[in-house]
């Protein structure tokens, strides 16, 4: 049985497609649309997956109706999207880097964005605790923070080109200085702005609606379909500098590019969902060990691994306490983490 | 670099004095600036003034807790990075300091803990779990981890223990209020009994830092050169990990988790010099309260009335040099 299938449209595109991976993609997109369903159905209010089901085609009680349509589905779309920017962007970065360890949150650019948010809550609230501008703005404010904070790393590290080393280290002193940014600017204002800035600084879908929705939808749609099509490059990126230069590739630009478009991911993502951290980095991993490193595979596979780990941590985060609610964020870092160091521990050699 | 004997001695008792000048400084200059007249006759003959109060009971205890906290995380860091190879080891980079600010956290929040000796211990338990992840990591496989991976794994256990203290804090306003400035890190507003409960762990880390400066010279030839000289490295480097635990545990409970103390302060002791820890340690020792005492008057200062943590001073001081190190490639080898 060969393993590949070869596609062709016309003469001028031609695909390979990988049989396992294809599998592995449609068998990770059912069970994310499993938890989606769910996650849809599960709160203060159960409602059975069938009736959910029948609300989305839109034949449901109006009282299934209310609830999933205005409060629940919002929510839960954004962290489906949210998961997918992430695990991409780390995917990049990993092959950027040619680091199995790097993550949009290693990198400091999670962390522009948590200093740009601190700062918009500190500019725009007047006396009585109400913001002088709509919080609709927000997201781009996050977005600028983790731009800033992007090229910031990347004009620190730049000595004669970059070394994903340097870049990783000189990421790590910048999230430092922001998560300072952040502390000083928490501390110099009145208390409920520190706690309105904490829950988003630890990564929460909480209370989002259809007009992020709307915001964010493009915004993914777009970058997601860049990112497919460049996995070509960062199949190249990740043979080494001196192989990728031989075959041809202006090394650094490209390398400026895929950082950028990194960016452009983790901006969108941390912008609505805050810093839920970790996803980057779990994801990727995850979609190697099931489909291996080639891009064209492995961008999806994470997409859809990040997808279904961001809402089970917003899911987790709703039932587990409720009625407290908890962060996303705490739960894929209790998770993360320890991967994380687990990773650290098999790739010792 | 100073070469001789004399030369390093005569270094140290400059350090000597300009850490009693800091502390001096620390006291007098502050919201309401006193004389060193005042300040000596508060020490010697208080008449339970106002001004004499306010230097016994809060610039006094402030300028001794930032000199032995300084000196601590600056010990920690110097130890940390002889232990691990990686110049930029620190217990604030590795996750150390985080750890022993969850659990303060953690029991604040569930079990209302207020008393300073549970603190202590808290703090202890916390940094001793994240050292011994840390190390754990460090030291498998043959050739151990190489300094990034360190590095990595390290702020990956700083990220994790910041980000379960976030959701406590989320979850509990009150406590956020409580703990904000405390995590922050800072040397203001703690009364000198705070640094008499974990004066003891001090001494007894900082005698034994020194002991065993001459057997850290030694491990760092390589475990192999030093297993030939007949060193039993494992029990040396428990030994070590103990320190930092002890070391970076005091000053989190004392103070809160202070960054960057730990990093640049044992670079700077070794430029002067050299890889001796028998010198480099009590030069850590000194340039670290020196500096954190510095940093705690600039905090007075930045942002006139209102005080920066001390904390948030060091990492704007540390970060560049951080960005530095990295830059200049000491990870390369």
């Amino acid at each position: 049985m060969r393993k590949y299938i070869s596609l062709r449209i016309g003469k001028q595109i031609s695909f390979l497609i990988d049989k396992k991976a294809m599998i592995i993609s449609l068998l990770l997109l059912l069970i994310s649309i499993v938890v989606f369903i769910v996650s849809v159905g599960s709160g203060e209010m159960y409602i059975s997956p069938l009736d959910v089901v029948k609300t989305l085609v839109g034949s449901g009680s109006a009282m299934n109706e209310v609830v999933i349509h205005s409060f629940r589905l919002p929510r839960i779309l954004v962290a489906l999207l949210v998961g997918m920017l992430l695990a991409v962007a780390g995917s990049i970065l990993q092959g950027m880097i040619r680091n199995p360890l790097a993550s949009p949150d290693v990198l400091g650019i999670t962390g522009g964005a948590a200093v740009a948010v601190v700062a918009f809550f500190a500019m725009f609230s007047d006396k009585n605790n109400s913001l002088t501008i709509s919080i609709h703005w927000l997201p781009l404010g996050a977005f600028v923070g983790a731009t800033v904070a992007a090229f910031l790393v990347y004009l620190l590290s730049w000595k004669n080109g970059i070394t994903p080393m340097r870049l990783i280290l000189v990421g790590i002193g910048v999230s430092a200085f922001m998560q300072a940014c952040t502390t000083l600017l928490m501390i110099t204002g009145p208390i409920y702005r520190a706690s309105q800035a904490n829950v988003w600084i630890t990564g929460s879908v909480y209370g989002v609606s259809w007009k992020h929705v709307s915001f964010l939808v493009p915004w993914a749609v777009v970058l997601l379909l860049i990112s497919f099509i460049s996995a070509r490059k960062m199949n190249i990126q990740e043979l080494g500098d001196e192989l990728a230069m031989g075959v041809g590739v202006s090394l650094q630009k490209q390398r400026l590019f895929l950082l950028l478009l990194s960016t452009a991911l983790t901006g969108g993502a941390v912008a609505f969902a805050g810093g839920i951290g970790f996803v980057g980095l779990m994801a990727p991993h995850m979609a190697r060990r099931l489909v291996g490193s080639s891009f064209g595979a492995l961008l999806p596979v994470a997409a859809l691994l990040g997808a279904i780990l961001v809402m089970l941590a917003d899911l987790a985060g709703r039932m587990l306490f409720a009625p407290l609610e908890i962060p996303a964020g705490v739960f894929t870092a209790a998770i993360g983490a320890p991967y994380f160091i687990y990773l650290l521990y098999k790739s010792r050699h | 670099m100073l070469a001789t004997n004399q030369a390093k001695i005569a270094g140290l008792l400059l350090l000597v004095i300009l850490l009693a000048t800091s502390m001096w400084m620390s006291i007098i200059y502050g919201y309401t600036d006193t004389s060193w007249k005042v300040a000596i006759e508060a020490l010697i003959n208080n008449n339970g003034s106002n001004q004499h109060i306010v230097i016994e009971t809060v610039r006094l205890p402030r300028a001794l807790i930032g000199a032995a906290v300084g000196a601590s995380l600056a010990m920690a860091g110097a130890l940390m990075q002889a232990l691990t190879k990686n110049p930029l080891a620190s217990p604030g980079i590795f996750g150390i300091n985080a750890g022993a600010g969850f659990f303060i956290v953690l029991f604040v929040t569930f079990f209302q803990v207020s008393s300073l000796h549970m603190f202590t211990w808290l703090a202890f338990a916390g940094a001793a779990l994240a050292a011994i992840i840390v190390f754990v990591i460090s030291s498998v496989g043959k050739e151990g981890m190489t300094p990034l991976k360190l590095t990595l794994a390290g702020t990956a256990v700083a990220a994790l223990f910041a980000s379960l203290t976030q959701g406590l804090l989320v979850a509990n306003e009150k406590a956020l209020e409580e703990v904000l400035f405390w995590l922050a890190g800072s040397v203001s507003g703690r009364k000198l009994e705070m640094l008499v409960a974990v004066l003891p762990y001090f001494l007894i880390a900082w005698t034994g830092s020194l002991l065993l400066a001459r057997k850290v010279n030694i491990l760092m030839m390589g475990d192999d050169v030093a297993k030939g000289l007949g060193q039993r490295t494992n029990v040396v480097k428990f030994g070590v990990a103990l320190l930092v635990i002890l070391l970076a545990g005091s000053s989190v409970a004392v103070a809160g988790p202070i960054g960057f103390i730990g990093i640049i302060v044992p670079h700077i002791a070794r430029a002067l010099v050299g890889v001796d820890h028998r010198w480099v340690l009590p030069y850590c020792a000194f340039i670290g309260g020196i500096l954190l005492i510095a940093a705690d008057i600039g905090a007075r200062y930045v942002l006139m009335p209102q005080e920066v943590p001390v904390g948030i001073m060091t990492a704007f001081i540390g970060v560049p040099f951080f960005i530095y190190i990295a830059r200049r490639g000491i990870l390369a080898k």
